[in-house]
């Protein structure tokens, strides 16, 4: 086996160095870095990551298609619906199946209202890591309020595991479109305090403007995605580069900022969030009765009713289910990149299947795990106070960062 | 901030492939649509010479960085160029354009240039897959592991690593001292 060459930092006379992290209330998560000081002023910076690691992507090449489902609500746990949504769009994709229209239209307003639900946390977040308590809690309490919808829908608040390969796990419940509709409108108020507080308040723009900036061509470089791509100026999207779910029928726009600095990166979650609450609302308009799986019993489990009642149902109720390599859902031998938008940025499965009801290889490209490499390349030259405003900006996920 | 809605559909994907042919002809061992995508197959000695013309070329124009993975074929269905594949996937930022560049990498150990110098991004990808595959990146300024400890010896994504491992876990470091 190879021998690796390790790093060292070298110490000069003047610097010293300090360990934050990863077990720190500043650091989201599992989140380790080590700063080489000169006095308050970060000279280099190592980042250190695994933490968590737990193994997914050789989870995928022993869980069947479905049962992967459940790691993906692990990857950000902040909106394990979005995660959910991609991963079943990718196997479809592979399969070339296409949901029908119901399923679609839900897949799009749970994957924006999960949207909101992580972006407002991630606003409340960086706000109270620079010192205001209060506006973590408004924004926790609009999630709380989300997190009751989806525990309605989907069973659970965290693990959703909410879709299927093909379709979804069950139907929404009575009252979803209201009790949403309600809940956009507290939404919307909360996001109109969380704007008046912060924006033209001078100690929030002072510790975060011109704060941690990328340029463009660094985001390009370092495969930034998502708000922190949008804030420098990269107009990169999935909703509005491919066509996916029902996003070409909805009216919004994709916010882009050209600073590129911590403070873009608050506004610009701020833009989406109020985008995200103007598409469920028109998303929800859009909601038609129908049938929420495809009608292919060698994909989706039949009805209930009918596995009880109906021989041919119950003999497809088992295929779908059991294992080995002549049950089970079976994409064609091939392999194929799928990305959609999570809140974070670009979340792609790389998927090869050799035919058997599990993946050969299941690859993970999680935007956590690219945004967050950049921070090497920014911090040198700030203080160290500054690192709470960057990384609060920069909503890193521990679990999609080390899968 | 208006942003149409642009698709890389099959004429897109024709201009950027009659491009690449005209230039890289030589070097491309196989190329085909996949998804959204459009895949080329190239060998890994190779991937330097493509992937920059991919990044510098007026025309073309693949500045964005995605992705950098590894896939090891050795138990897959069907017969491949070589056992590992390094797997690059980049992205045309005003168009929308998608390629994937499937790079075949020879040797044992499994030695292939690393894209560090054109796409910085590429650093924890690069870490990731020698940390996984044991692929080595030339060029790379820091590839150690990444993910796994420091003390790791195997590499877990390759096909012939069980899914419960090979008890390693106990003769870590940091479970020893805990013993002791």
């Amino acid at each position: 086996m190879y021998s690796y060459e390790t790093e060292v930092l070298e110490q000069t006379d003047n610097t010293v160095f300090v360990n934050v992290g990863p077990s720190h209330p500043a650091m989201h998560g599992t989140l380790r870095v080590k700063l080489e000081l000169s006095g308050e002023k970060i000279v280099s910076v190592e980042q250190e990551i695994g933490y968590l690691h737990t193994g997914f992507e050789k989870l995928g090449e022993h869980h069947s298609y479905n049962q992967f489902i459940t790691v993906t609500d692990r990857m950000n746990y902040l909106s394990p619906l979005n995660n959910n949504i991609g991963y079943a769009q990718a196997v479809e994709e592979l399969m070339g199946i296409v949901v029908p229209r119901r399923c679609q239209v839900i897949r799009t307003v749970l994957a924006e209202m999960s949207r909101i639900a992580d972006h407002i946390v991630a606003v409340g977040l960086m706000t109270m890591d620079l010192g205001a308590f209060s506006s973590v809690l408004w924004s926790m309490i609009e999630r709380e309020k989300l997190y009751d919808i989806f525990e309605a829908t989907t069973g659970t608040r965290l693990t959703t595991s909410y879709t299927r390969v093909g379709g979804l796990a069950f139907d929404l419940p009575d009252g979803f479109v209201k009790r949403t509709r309600e809940i956009m409108d507290t939404c919307t108020d909360t996001l109109g305090q969380l704007r008046e507080s912060f924006v033209n308040n001078r100690i929030f723009l002072d510790r975060t403007q011109g704060v941690g900036v990328i340029s463009k061509a660094d985001a390009l470089s370092f495969g930034l995605t998502g708000p922190m791509a949008r804030a420098s100026g990269v107009p990169c999207d999935q909703r509005t580069y491919r066509p996916y779910l029902i996003y070409p029928e909805l009216k919004f726009e994709v916010p882009i900022y050209t600073e590129g600095d911590s403070l873009t990166r608050y506004l610009i979650r701020l833009d989406e969030l109020e985008q995200s609450i103007s598409m469920v609302r028109q998303a929800l308009d859009l909601l038609e009765p129908g049938p929420i799986n495809v009608p292919n019993s060698k994909y989706v489990l039949p009805v209930k009713k009918e596995t009880y009642n109906d021989m041919e149902s119950l003999i497809h109720h088992f295929k779908v289910t059991m294992p080995g390599s002549d049950h089970g859902i079976h994409p064609p031998v091939g392999e194929l990149y799928s990305s959609t938008e999570v809140p974070n940025g670009e979340l792609g499965f790389f998927i090869v299947s050799d035919g058997h009801h599990n993946a050969y290889r299941m690859r993970v490209r999680s935007p956590s795990f690219y945004n967050y490499q950049v921070l090497t390349k920014i911090l040198p030259g700030h203080m160290v106070s500054d690192l709470v405003a960057i990384l609060g900006s920069m909503n890193i996920i521990a679990g999609e960062l080390d899968r | 901030m208006d942003h149409p809605l642009i698709r890389f559909d099959a004429s897109a994907k024709a201009k950027v492939l009659a491009r690449l042919q005209e230039q890289r002809g030589s070097e491309l061992l196989h190329t085909y649509e996949e998804g959204l995508a459009l895949g080329i197959d190239v060998h890994g000695q190779n991937i330097l010479s493509v992937l920059s013309f991919l990044k510098d070329d007026p025309e073309l124009g693949f500045t964005g960085f995605l992705d950098v993975t590894a896939v090891d074929y050795s138990k897959y269905v069907l017969p491949q160029v070589e056992r590992f594949a390094v797997i690059y996937i980049l992205m045309s930022p005003h168009s929308g354009a998608r390629v994937k560049v499937r790079a075949f990498v020879a040797g044992d150990p499994p030695t292939i240039d690393s894209a560090t110098s054109l796409y910085q991004g590429a650093g924890w990808g690069e870490r990731e897959a020698f940390d996984f595959f044991g692929i080595k990146f030339v060029g790379h300024p820091n590839l150690k592991r990444i993910l796994m400890p420091d003390d790791y010896r195997d590499f877990p994504l390759r096909k012939e690593y069980p899914l419960r491992g090979r008890g390693e876990r106990a003769d870590f470091e940091v479970y020893r001292a805990f013993k002791d």
